[in-house]
């Protein structure tokens, strides 16, 4: 176990969203423009760095019998703070992020890393490997909200906070709106895990051949 | 009563949790095998929400408000859930240990549904009353079972239907839950206000 490896494993080898499935709702609901999507992936990595580092220096502390109901106040905290940072600075996004916000508190990814990684391993390796899978969380939300804003809106980039109205790519009349309205949510992401799975599965044939 | 009606219906059809609200996604694809089971689990996550829905309430207008602790809503929320989750499983556990072992790790899993500690801050975003608090989470409870249950059924039928390897699973799941979804999207032009008399 390095460093370097517990950081990068979460970006593709285990990323939360297409690999392990976690953390579907805020993915679905979230993913409707590039900036919505990178906001989303920002705040739950925050919450998951700080989790992670918090939950690893406790993790001698904590009585293992009630040691979710512990875990579960400690990403509360980190959620809350970032809640009222979110509101404070960009108040626009937090408006469209809305109630998904706080929800990060039972967003899967954070505490299946806090039980399955950060209780069992020390400072910095938990510090890696929150910032490797918050990345790959990003990461996968950037790709998805990418789709669905050039193929729902006909734009891309668009970031109202800072007023501005993203580059045009086609016509607005030319855009497919259910792309993101909630059924394109679930059909996006479902060809894209499709996707990436017959992709794996032709990599692994022409390495065995 | 009307507005208790439109709250009901809209909860139940037109902001579905799952199909078009995004809130419950991990357990309904992770408990939608088989009929029996999604169906127990919504009778678990209907009790959950209705006393959450209540419980939440009440902790956040007596406790939270006069106190001015608005900010410590989530985590005060959160643990309340965790609390009442755990009395529910105590309770399954003894009355019917059939149900207890069919729905397996899911029920301490209804915790982190994010659907529980969703109601219960939508309750408080969109002020509604103790009453109209409770009646918000049973319904969008039930649509959570109707779709979970609608949803089950198509899976057992789909177990024969032959499917791409690289879709099997998960990724044909979410695309039958985005068709499911299509279809829920046809509630919308509903006037519920004007159904049921309310200006």
């Amino acid at each position: 176990m390095s460093f370097k490896s517990e950081l990068t494993k979460g970006l593709v080898r285990e990323n939360p969203t297409f690999r392990i499935l976690l953390g579907m709702c805020p993915t679905m609901a979230t993913s409707l423009a590039i900036s919505n999507g990178i906001g989303m992936g920002i705040a739950a990595t925050f919450v998951l760095i700080g989790s992670n580092v918090i939950i690893s220096m406790l993790r001698n502390v904590i009585p293992s019998r009630i040691r979710i109901p512990c875990f579960i106040v400690v990403i509360a905290s980190f959620v809350t703070m970032v809640d009222l940072i979110m509101a404070a600075y960009v108040p626009k996004l937090h408006e469209v992020l809305g109630i998904f916000i706080p929800l990060i508190v039972v967003n899967c990814i954070i505490l299946a890393r806090a039980e399955a990684f950060a209780s069992k391993n020390g400072v910095l390796y938990s510090l890696a490997d929150g910032i490797g899978m918050g990345l790959g969380f990003t990461l996968a939300l950037t790709g998805l909200s990418a789709i669905r804003e050039l193929l729902g809106t006909g734009t891309l980039l668009a970031v109202p906070d800072f007023g501005f109205p993203g580059f045009k790519v086609f016509d607005r009349s030319l855009a497919a709106v259910m792309v993101i309205l909630p059924p394109g949510g679930f059909i996006t992401l479902g060809l894209l895990i499709g996707l990436l799975n017959s992709l794996t599965r032709r990599n692994k044939k022409a390495a065995q051949a | 009563m009307g507005e208790i009606l439109v709250i009901f219906f809209g909860g139940v059809l037109l902001n579905n949790f799952i199909l078009s609200r995004f809130l419950g996604i991990c357990p309904f694809i992770g408990v939608s095998r088989q009929v029996e089971t999604a169906t127990g689990m919504g009778m678990a996550v209907i009790f959950v929400i209705g006393v959450a829905s209540a419980v939440t309430w009440m902790v956040q207008y007596y406790i939270l408000v006069p106190l001015g602790l608005g900010y410590l809503q989530t985590i005060a929320f959160i643990l309340v859930i965790a609390a009442l989750v755990q009395l529910v499983e105590m309770v399954i556990q003894k009355v019917s240990p059939v149900l207890y072992r069919a729905l397996g790790i899911y029920l301490p899993l209804i915790t982190t549904n994010c659907a529980v500690l969703g109601v219960a801050i939508l309750n408080i975003t969109e002020k509604y009353s103790l009453l109209e608090a409770a009646v918000n989470g049973i319904a969008g409870a039930s649509g959570f079972t109707l779709a979970i249950v609608l949803f089950a059924a198509i899976r057992e039928r789909m177990d024969l239907a032959p499917i791409p390897e690289s879709l099997k699973g998960f990724p044909m799941a979410l695309i039958t839950a985005g068709l499911m979804s299509i279809a829920f999207l046809g509630f919308v032009g509903f006037r519920l206000k004007e159904l049921f008399g309310v200006m």
